[in-house]
């Protein structure tokens, strides 16, 4: 659809009234909100997300698209609520005590939110028993966590072996991801998964919910 | 310390320092608190910090103030004491380093984005550079190192508001590059030609690169540097990027490495080579002998 497309690219161009305006128009021409989010918003957010990481553009691409992002996705809220959107499933997520890097993480929040999941954002510097507690009150299903800084990835061992302390491991999956962080660190505390990338998050939050 | 900061550059080439932030964490700073708690609450360790770069032959010593800018401390309530930090830091630099070096102010960046990106105003950012910036040119500080910088419009209203308070402070400006396709960038997209053009005109008077990707890189970016500028230029190299070794990490890159790759900086006629992440004593050490060996005999 011609105005999904036009989205997508004001979206990368981080044009936040272009996407404002558009997606207004969109609903009053009837197009469905989910149709919006995933054809225009996401799909434009996913191109943003691998230029990236090829290094074709920097971070103030990427922040101006998800401001843009952003700005779309509270036109289309209404919408959801009326047209009772089924959530995918609560995730907890936040970067770890110690750790004030957010960007990354709230890049990883709007892709899952975009996807369908409820986010509980519980910022930077996130203490072990904080991820824990909110997971537990929520119901969340995953506990997603950040980290920039080798001196602060140990929390995220920290916050699994609580979870195994209190017997939610099964119950509560995490995810874990930031630049220094890899997939044999994640196996190495015990991590349910890794993720390099806000795309790659998404397909590996669904892939953890996804009934066994 | 026989001459003033911007005299002396002319001679000869300054040794910088290493790491401060592992030397803190080693010195039991926990997780969660912010490196410059230390300045209010233990002075002393600074001072020993301090000491141990002098000894291993530094000409230029930091204060422990990267994070110290309003804004940054504000994140853990302690905006209030921006100038008590600032100064505290100071004044336990040189109190160990007396006039054998040169206190050189570290200012870090501020945490925050500037609008649009973020949500901080070019104002506010500015005032809160000018508060840490003030206290540590009131507390005696022979120049200001604003580093680490990728934003270069941060870097600039850095460089403008210390220049602001006081014309004639020497001021280093430093930003960090990662390696591309296209070049070195800095995350925030700035390359090594627009960023000495913007420090350059913003009033720097010494311009280069911090922290990075390990020292094979920065001699690329030094080279990039002397390119395009005609300022002296400090290079302060990490000591590679944190490596997992059993369930420890440690920075890669050896004193040894490090003093042999920096002959490269000497000839390239760099006027002031440091570490920044993971470098220690020990490599200021060597970095000492090396540059020792190279310096062209002192005419004073
Ligand atoms: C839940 O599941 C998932 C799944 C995927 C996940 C995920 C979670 N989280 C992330 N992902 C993944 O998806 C995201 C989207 O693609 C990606 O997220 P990333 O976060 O990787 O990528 C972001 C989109 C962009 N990247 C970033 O935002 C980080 C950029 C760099 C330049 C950086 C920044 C901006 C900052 N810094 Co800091 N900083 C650096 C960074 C150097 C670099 N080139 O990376 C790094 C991380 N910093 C470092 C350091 C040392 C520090 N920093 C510090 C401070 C800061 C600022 C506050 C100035 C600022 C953060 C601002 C903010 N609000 O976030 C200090 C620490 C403060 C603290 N307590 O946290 C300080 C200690 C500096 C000091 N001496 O005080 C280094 C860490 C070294 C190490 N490995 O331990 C560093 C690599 C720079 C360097 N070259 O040395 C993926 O990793
Ligand atoms: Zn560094």
């Amino acid at each position: 659809m011609e105005i999904l497309d036009r989205i997508s690219e004001m979206l990368q161009r981080g044009d936040t009234g272009k996407v404002s305006a558009l997606v207004k128009e969109s609903l009053t021409e009837n197009i469905p909100a989910k149709q919006v989010l995933d054809g225009g918003l996401i799909r434009g957010m996913q191109v943003i997300g691998e230029q990236y990481r090829l290094h074709e553009i920097f971070l103030p691409d990427v922040l101006l698209a998800a401001k843009a992002m952003y700005a779309g996705m509270d036109i289309l809220k209404p919408s959801f609520i009326k047209e009772g959107m089924p959530s995918l499933g609560k995730v907890v997520i936040g970067t770890v005590q110690g750790d004030l890097h957010d960007i990354g993480k709230n890049l990883v929040g709007i892709m899952l939110k975009g996807a369908g999941f409820e986010v509980i954002d519980l910022g930077n510097n996130v203490a072990p028993e904080s991820f824990v507690e909110t997971a537990r009150k929520e119901r969340a299903s995953v506990i997603g966590m950040s980290a920039l800084l080798t001196t602060t990835m140990p929390v995220m061992a920290q916050v699994v072996e609580l979870l195994k302390a209190q017997r939610l491991v099964g119950t509560i999956k995490t995810i874990i991801g930031g630049a220094p962080v890899t997939k044999e660190y994640a196996q190495e505390i015990g991590a349910d998964a890794y993720s390099f990338d806000s795309a790659d998050a998404v397909e590996t939050v669904k892939a953890l919910v996804k009934p066994a | 310390m026989e001459k003033p900061f911007n005299k002396i550059l002319q001679e000869k080439i300054l040794v910088g320092d290493g790491a401060m932030g592992t030397m803190l964490i080693e010195r039991g700073l926990e997780a969660g608190r912010p490196p410059e708690s230390f300045n209010l609450e233990k002075a002393a360790v600074l001072e020993e910090i301090a000491r141990q770069y002098l000894d291993a032959g530094s000409d230029i010593v930091q204060t422990n103030t990267f994070g110290a800018s309003a804004l940054n401390l504000a994140v853990y309530g302690l905006e209030e004491r921006t100038i008590d930090i600032n100064r505290a830091a100071v004044l336990a630099v040189r109190k160990a380093v007396g006039d054998h070096a040169y206190v050189s102010g570290s200012c870090g960046p501020s945490g925050r984005l500037l609008k649009p990106y973020g949500d901080v105003e070019p104002e506010r950012m500015f005032a809160s550079f000018k508060v840490q910036l003030q206290a540590l040119i009131d507390a005696g500080v022979d120049v200001i190192c604003v580093e680490t910088m990728s934003d270069i419009q941060e870097a600039v209203l850095a460089v403008t508001a210390a220049k602001d308070i006081k014309a004639s402070v020497p001021v280093m400006a430093t930003m960090t590059f990662n390696p591309t396709p296209k070049g070195f960038y800095t995350v925030m997209g700035v390359n090594i030609p627009d960023a000495a053009a913007a420090l350059e005109t913003a009033g720097a008077d010494i311009i280069g690169s911090n922290c990075g990707n390990g020292i094979e890189n920065m001699i690329l970016i030094a080279e990039g540097f002397k390119k395009c500028t005609k300022l002296p230029i400090i290079i302060q190299s990490n000591a590679g990027l944190p490596q997992k070794r059993g369930s420890d990490f440690i920075y890669p890159e050896t004193p040894g490495f490090m003093a042999e790759k920096s002959r490269e900086f000497v000839k390239l006629g760099v006027s002031i080579i440091g570490g920044c992440c993971g470098t220690t004593p020990a490599h200021i050490k060597a970095l000492r002998s090396m540059v020792d060996s190279m310096q062209r005999p002192s005419t004073v």
